[in-house]
């Protein structure tokens, strides 16, 4: 059984929404992105989101953004990811890593490759913000080859006939965007949020998490209580912005990403 | 193999080949296939064409002209060249073709307000225009270094009453305004439309701005004829995105005798680490809603691009041009900043036209051709800008000051 299941399986049993976070991998730099990366299931991770960096990040807020250009400048590439995903998986076979970015960096690695050296390192599943189901032919079955999930992407402007066309090869679960816009911007309201994951669950019975604009501990446990899982990003990695800019060492600046992060994942744990 | 036919694309879902296609965010894919669907009515529709007809030809002053350029055809000593006068349209550029066309399909739409992404200032200044002209409100994205280099038009754009939205992200040019205005885009999908600038973004984009452009194509088939009675030999445009050069092949890209020269933007030189030459340079990939060739790192980091000319620096080419360059109807070519200040001078001493940076880059090329070839080879270059927005630029190259 895959990482995923395996994982909203068990949390299904505990009556549990999955708190997923999301980091850019090598952000600021690969060891302190490693460390931060090894401590969160610590904080109470579930499911983690590992970005992979590109210098044209077309739907993310500046957040994430200036994260991917940091994560650049420190040399960040496809493969540092994949060795940060393999040592990970060193101390950690439970927890699934999903890779999440753009679709540019695999095309030019090779989708087989990609996908192969992916399940290598122990990647669950994928998300690719700028592959719809049109285009993402090419994708599927290599990454279905290497048990790989592909993880696809609902709207507030996806109505019943794009759902049916978007979980008929969704694969892992279904990643609600909460709000029509970019990562890190405006939040939408609980009522919203629960109607779009009842709409969603009558197409579908993966589970359904749902992402952009949970910032708070008291947002992610309103999300938790109509969700399968509450993913949070832009608000952890703005703090390594802030870090850097008050020139934090880095122990403190991975405490307090640690600290925050469990702060969220009781507000996900209180929801239900 | 020759195929019969060089102008049956994009397939169904955008495709030109394997290049083209629709790699947006999912908030996006509902619109984008709205706008399709709108785009191919639209297109059926004797109202939408007799309208876009009388702005082509009451507000951008269309037909442009064909011109014998003959002091030049004098100078180079060989080829007849003639100029597509894109630079006499309204707002100085061809930008404005596709600008109409995508502004009336906004309205169609029922959006309320417009964005854009401007490299040079002249897509941005077209843009601007027509949102006056129709009442809709208007943002338009533009790097920071663009700002810089581009001043007259900004203060265009304002006076014109659009936003412009200074980009500092990335290289702070047109790829990272094309980025924030995709942004934009995604957090405002119900009164925005999008005006994209050239033969890029995912379907219809490519193949819309195309239609719009091919009026250049068209206008220039009659007018030859008129003029020599035959098609011209060669037909040279400058190619960024590629709007321009693919206006004006189009239509003639099933007469076979008809060769094709694209011009692209090779900086410092195409061996450099500074160009804009995305078919001499770069490879397949994926960036800004289609599959095309992008200049970019090993890892498929997206490269800056380099060039004089605003207007030609961006990483990536229209993705139908790839296909036209992979089925070896169209050459593509290059030529250098210093090639193209040559040619922008040359342009203003014999013919009393000051040619944009960016169709200087197109005469560069007809300057090392057309001495080559028989006094009977007629030659057709794209003109497709004004160069008053690049006299800053080329005062500087020139080290004089203004």
């Amino acid at each position: 059984m895959s990482r995923l299941k395996a994982r909203f399986d068990a949390l299904k049993a505990d009556n549990r929404a999955a708190f997923v976070t999301y980091i850019q991998a090598g952000d600021p730099n690969r060891d302190v992105s490693a460390a931060i990366l090894a401590g969160l299931p610590s904080v109470g991770a579930d499911i983690i989101e590992l970005g992979m960096p590109f210098t044209d990040p077309a739907a993310d807020g500046p957040a994430i953004d200036k994260a991917a250009q940091r994560a650049l400048a420190a040399g960040a590439s496809t493969k540092q990811t994949f060795e940060m995903v393999r040592e990970f998986r060193r101390a950690d076979e439970a927890t699934p890593i999903v890779l999440m970015g753009y679709f540019n960096p695999v095309f030019h690695y090779g989708i087989d490759a990609f996908c192969k050296d992916a399940a290598v390192a122990g990647v669950d599943g994928l998300i690719i913000v700028d592959l719809p189901p049109e285009e993402d032919a090419e994708l599927l079955a290599p990454a279905i080859a290497n048990n790989i999930d592909v993880i696809r992407l609902a709207t507030p402007t996806s109505d019943d006939d794009r759902l049916t066309t978007i979980v008929k090869d969704a694969s892992g679960f279904v990643y609600y965007v909460a709000v029509a816009g970019v990562t890190g911007g405006k939040s939408a309201t609980a009522d919203d949020i629960g109607d779009a994951v009842a709409r969603i669950k009558r197409h579908t019975d993966l589970p359904v998490a749902v992402g952009f604009g949970i910032k708070t501990p008291e947002q992610a446990a309103d999300v938790a209580a109509r969700a399968d899982a509450a993913v949070v990003g832009s608000a952890i990695v703005s703090l390594i912005e802030q870090g850097l800019e008050k020139q934090l060492p880095n122990a403190d600046m991975i405490e307090n990403i640690l600290n925050f992060t469990q702060t969220l994942a009781n507000g996900v744990r209180s929801g239900r | 193999m020759a195929l019969n036919s060089y102008t049956t694309g994009p397939d169904e879902k955008g495709h030109f080949g394997q290049y083209g296609g629709r790699y947006v965010s999912e908030t996006l894919m509902p619109l984008v296939l709205q706008v399709e669907q709108e785009y191919r009515t639209a297109m059926k529709d004797e109202t939408f064409l007799a309208e876009l007809d009388e702005l082509n030809r009451q507000y951008i002053g269309r037909p442009s002209p064909l011109y014998y350029a003959e002091r030049l055809t004098d100078h180079l000593g060989g080829a007849k060249v003639y100029f597509k006068r894109e630079e006499l349209n309204h707002t100085g550029a061809h930008k404005i073709n596709h600008a109409i066309g995508q502004v009336l399909l906004a309205k169609r739409m029922g959006k309320t307000r417009v964005i854009a992404e401007t490299g040079a200032g002249q897509h941005g200044v077209a843009t601007a225009t027509v949102a006056a002209r129709f009442g809709l409100k208007c943002t338009v994205f533009m790097g920071a270094v663009d700002i810089e280099r581009q001043k007259p038009n900004v203060f265009r754009m304002k006076l014109l009453g659009a936003e412009v939205k200074p980009v500092t992200s990335g290289s702070a040019t047109l790829k990272d305004a094309m980025n924030d205005a995709l942004r934009d885009w995604v957090s405002n999908v119900h009164d925005t439309f999008y005006i994209i600038g050239t033969v890029a973004g995912p379907h219809p984009y490519p193949m819309m701005v195309r239609d719009f452009q091919s009026v250049i194509g068209r206008e220039t088939k009659e007018q030859i004829v008129h003029m020599e009675g035959r098609l011209p030999d060669s037909l040279v445009a400058c190619v960024g995105g590629g709007s321009n050069a693919l206006g004006l092949f189009h239509p003639f890209l099933d007469d076979r005798d008809v060769e094709m020269y694209a011009v692209e933007a090779s900086g410092h030189g195409v061996d450099t680490d500074k160009n804009a030459a995305s078919i001499a340079g770069g490879s397949p990939g994926v960036l800004h809603g289609n599959r095309t060739y992008l200049l970019q790192t090993e890892d498929g980091q997206i490269e800056e691009a380099h060039s004089i000319s605003a207007g030609l620096d961006y990483p990536g080419i229209g993705p139908e041009h790839v296909w036209l360059h992979e089925q070896g109807r169209v050459t593509y070519v290059s030529a250098t900043d210093k090639e193209a200040m040559e040619a922008f001078q040359l342009c203003c001493r014999t013919e009393g036209i000051i040619p944009a940076l960016e169709s200087a880059h197109g005469l560069a090329h007809v300057m090392r051709m057309a001495p080559t070839l028989p006094k009977d080879h007629i030659c057709v270059l794209n003109l497709s800008g004004r160069g008053d927005k690049d006299i800053f630029t080329v005062a500087k190259e020139l080290g004089e000051e203004i």
